[in-house]
């Protein structure tokens, strides 16, 4: 019986929720490969890095430089027979990817699994967050994505063997055109050891970044926004937490005119320390929050942003 | 250019659902119900494609009981051509339900299938990935915009850090984003409108599939709850409580 992992990877480096992955795969207590489609030297010997790996199994061709899930599902399913586990980190990249995978194999995959226990069964959220389901698969592979923050990061130290492996032809319905990165020198999100997001309270694009910005900056932290924030042209969608956008579990969370929708509790309530800035005292995110304070974040904010000199 | 939009009747997004007393599932009984909002993306898009010339037919699709023929007269009275309601007292999960939306495929033959990134239920995300793989068509998951360049869709679509642009030859299937539009509010005189829209049945024991679950819901609990912290009095003692804490520095 063994694992396998798909690293996750955007062409410059490897994501580090695939060490979350690897430590997840080790439940099983099998022989782990690690699969990485594309990517450069540098991600090869990263990826060759992470403890408790059996193989690195690299898959080269030039159609791997812009990976279609297309592409990646087939080069698992040409390797799966030899897998009783597919897994990966829960991420937009994987979510693109493994669901087809699934359907390949004839298998119901599970989604962003909370905890792994024995005889094929999992939990995981489902109404955004609100409930837990102990579910049971029935079928002989599994796949699945692993909530990532519910994992401790396999250590790194290792040199593990890098193992060339052959492609699948190339996908040739589907043509990859362009990407657009949000040039950003912040923190990425999902990694940050800091926060700060902001809601819809915000008012405008400008005031988001005038109020946020500095202290983003002086914390190095990464800037997240809810959905509402997001919805009314403040932010870019890639930077939305919560169900339908990313979620985070940094160190110190700070939620700025944030209301506290579940939708956005979901995001980010796996969070260290929570801070919450918000005029209305009731407003859900106290409930959640470690520290709270009532007041008007655009005095509060640059205030806090002042006192951090 | 026919377009099939698949729609999900969910638990309206504005509620908080509630477990059952015995753990066997959530109680939605008498709960509000809705089209699921990621599905109204994908419908108002396919509009949208019918009203620029490209689409001359909109087929909205959904699956389960007669229950969800409220989803569909929405789907209707948005704008859809008709409607189709696969049958089924099965529980009906991601992968069966991606077998079903393959036979309609099949049977109707749209050049496009626009759904839902998502259902706001399960959470799961895996239709448009899991449809796209049964038909090997091409996919683009998560679209924030959709342009049909003669026979190729020309799709953006999120991704961590960006958007990415990709090509799909025709036919191929598409999941929408939150961003890809604003749905449009259904007027009362299309309601009314919609009701004499047909809506077809399709048993889905007479279409020979194995659509029985591979994932048993074995308990249902609600997650312990974040306790709430304390209320600080300014940012100064805010800063001075954050800095007592290890890991964290200011």
């Amino acid at each position: 019986m063994s694992i396998l992992v798909l690293a996750e990877h955007n062409g410059k480096t490897l994501n580090p929720s695939v060490q979350q992955a690897v430590s997840a795969a080790q439940f099983w207590q099998a022989p782990i490969d690690l699969l990485i489609a594309g990517g450069t030297d540098s991600i090869l010997q990263k990826a060759a890095s992470i403890t408790g790996v059996a193989r690195v199994l690299h898959a080269d061709a030039p159609h791997f430089t812009h990976a279609l899930a297309e592409d990646v599902a087939n080069l698992i399913v040409s390797i799966a027979q030899d897998y009783q586990v597919i897994l990966a980190a829960h991420s937009s990249y994987s979510r693109n990817i493994l669901p087809r995978v699934g359907a390949l194999l004839d298998v119901a995959m599970i989604s962003d699994a909370l905890t792994i226990q024995p005889n094929h069964t999992y939990t995981r959220s489902a109404y955004a967050g609100n409930v837990h389901n102990l579910i049971q698969s029935i079928d002989q592979t599994q796949v699945l994505t692993i909530h990532g923050s519910n994992f401790a990061a396999a250590p790194l130290g290792a040199n593990t063997e890098i193992v060339r492996i052959d492609t699948p032809a190339a996908f040739t319905k589907t043509r990859w055109i362009s990407e657009t990165l949000n040039a950003s020198d912040r923190p990425a999100l999902t990694s940050a050891k800091i926060v700060v997001s902001g809601g819809r309270s915000l008012g405008s694009a400008e005031k988001f970044e005038e109020v946020l910005s500095p202290l983003a900056t002086k914390l190095n932290a990464a800037l997240g926004a809810t959905r509402a924030a997001v919805d009314a042209g403040y932010a870019p969608n890639d930077i939305q937490v919560g169900q339908t956008g990313v979620v985070v579990a940094p160190e110190l969370y700070i939620a700025i005119g944030v209301s506290g929708a579940a939708q956005h509790t979901y995001g980010m309530k796996d969070s260290k320390i929570v801070v919450a800035i918000n005029q209305d005292p009731d407003a859900p995110i106290f409930q959640v929050a470690d520290y709270g304070l009532v007041a008007d974040l655009f005095e509060a904010v640059p205030t806090l942003t002042a006192a951090l000199d | 250019m026919k377009i099939l939009v698949a729609v999900k009747r969910v638990v309206d997004y504005n509620i908080t659902v509630h477990v059952k007393p015995d753990g066997s599932d959530v109680d939605i009984a008498g709960v509000k119900m809705g089209v699921n909002p990621f599905d109204e993306n994908a419908i108002e898009e396919a509009l949208r494609l019918k009203e620029q010339g490209k689409a001359s037919e909109v087929v909205a699709v959904s699956f389960g009981s007669t229950a969800s023929h409220d989803v569909l007269r929405h789907a209707l009275a948005m704008g859809a051509d008709r409607a189709i309601l696969v049958e089924s007292t099965e529980k009906l999960q991601s992968l069966g339900v991606a077998k079903l939306l393959q036979a309609i495929v099949l049977r109707e033959q749209p050049d496009l299938i626009i759904l839902g990134k998502q259902s706001i239920d399960d959470d799961a995300g895996q239709m448009g990935q899991m449809l796209a793989a049964l038909l090997d068509y091409p996919q683009a998951t998560f679209a924030s915009s959709i342009k049909i360049e003669e026979n190729e869709a020309i799709v953006t679509r999120e991704i961590d850090g960006g958007t990415e642009t990709l090509a799909l030859r025709l036919p191929a299937v598409i999941t929408a984003d939150l961003r890809l539009n604003a749905p449009r509010f259904v007027k009362l005189p299309n309601l009314m409108m919609a009701r004499k829209k047909p809506i077809d049945s399709v048993n889905a024991s007479e279409l020979g599939l194995h659509i029985q679950p591979r994932l048993t819901l074995l308990k249902v609990t609600e997650p312990p709850a974040r306790k709430a912290g304390i209320k600080v009095n300014s940012i100064e003692e805010l800063v001075n409580k954050l800095r007592a804490h290890e890991g964290i520095q200011l």
